[in-house]
């Protein structure tokens, strides 16, 4: 089965970054397939490169990066909710002449149309909200 | 063509969700068959009458209004929502069609795909 995933809730302020993650594993390991993981609201601060996790807490940047490697999976954050909440990647940051960019390069900035074609384009949409 | 049913179930202002909530119907409008389902404290989104500027938001309310051009066929909410809230429907913003919990429970599940934010 197809899966998208919508996640909407910060890291570590709720658990809807860490539980989207782990059912995106248990989606993986039980031999399905991530269409997309779709980070829309307070989601996209999981794109955050500065992200400093202590030694002994899960880095969730880390691990959604991994996550997207490993299985070849889009992780695409909303243009419009990154830019409110300064989530830029270098491209955006020089068009808004910004002094740096703090998006992951394994996370692609995109807009809201990659939201609606994964819920189009996969059996099952889940959300995890905050 | 997926039917994609759009839950709105927070009231403006107080947090964004209901501003990111429509850009997102506004996309789905455009490429697939959407309906949308205020819910709860979301039939406060199109509430008229709304003056924002004083808290420094916008008034995306009047959005609402545009999203029949844009093809969605029917915004419901729920006529217990309304009554609970001393509510009607000459008090919002635009036509928006009551449902009872039965018909609502029906909207559920004649969707394909529900987002809500």
């Amino acid at each position: 089965m197809k899966f998208s995933i919508n996640v909407l809730g910060a890291p570590y302020s709720s658990q809807a970054s860490l539980s989207a993650l782990r059912f995106a594993d248990a989606v993986r390991s039980t031999g399905h397939e991530v269409y997309r993981v779709f980070f829309y609201h307070d989601g996209v601060y999981n794109g955050n490169s500065l992200m400093t996790a202590p030694q002994d807490e899960l880095d969730l940047n880390a691990r959604w990066a991994k996550f997207a490697l490993q299985h070849q999976v889009e992780l695409v954050v909303c243009i419009a909710s990154s830019l409110r909440r300064g989530m830029l990647d270098k491209a955006e940051a020089d068009r808004y002449e910004k002094h740096s960019h703090s998006l992951s390069s394994e996370f692609t900035v995109s807009g809201l149309g990659q939201l609606i074609d994964a819920s189009l384009q996969s059996d099952r949409t889940v959300i995890f909200s905050s | 063509m997926k039917k994609l049913l759009f839950v709105q179930d927070k009231s403006p202002h107080g947090s964004i969700a209901g501003q990111e909530g429509l850009d997102a119907i506004l996309m789905g409008s455009a490429f697939a068959d959407c309906t949308v389902l205020l819910l709860e404290d979301g039939i406060y989104q199109v509430l008229d009458g709304q003056q924002p500027s004083s808290l420094g938001t916008k008034n995306y309310s009047v959005t609402y209004k545009a999203l029949f051009d844009y093809g969605v066929k029917h915004i419901f909410c729920s006529e217990t929502d309304l009554q609970e809230r001393d509510l009607k429907t000459d008090d919002l913003l635009i036509t928006v069609e009551p449902q009872s919990d039965d018909q609502i429970k029906k909207l559920f599940v004649d969707h394909d795909v529900i987002l809500s934010f």
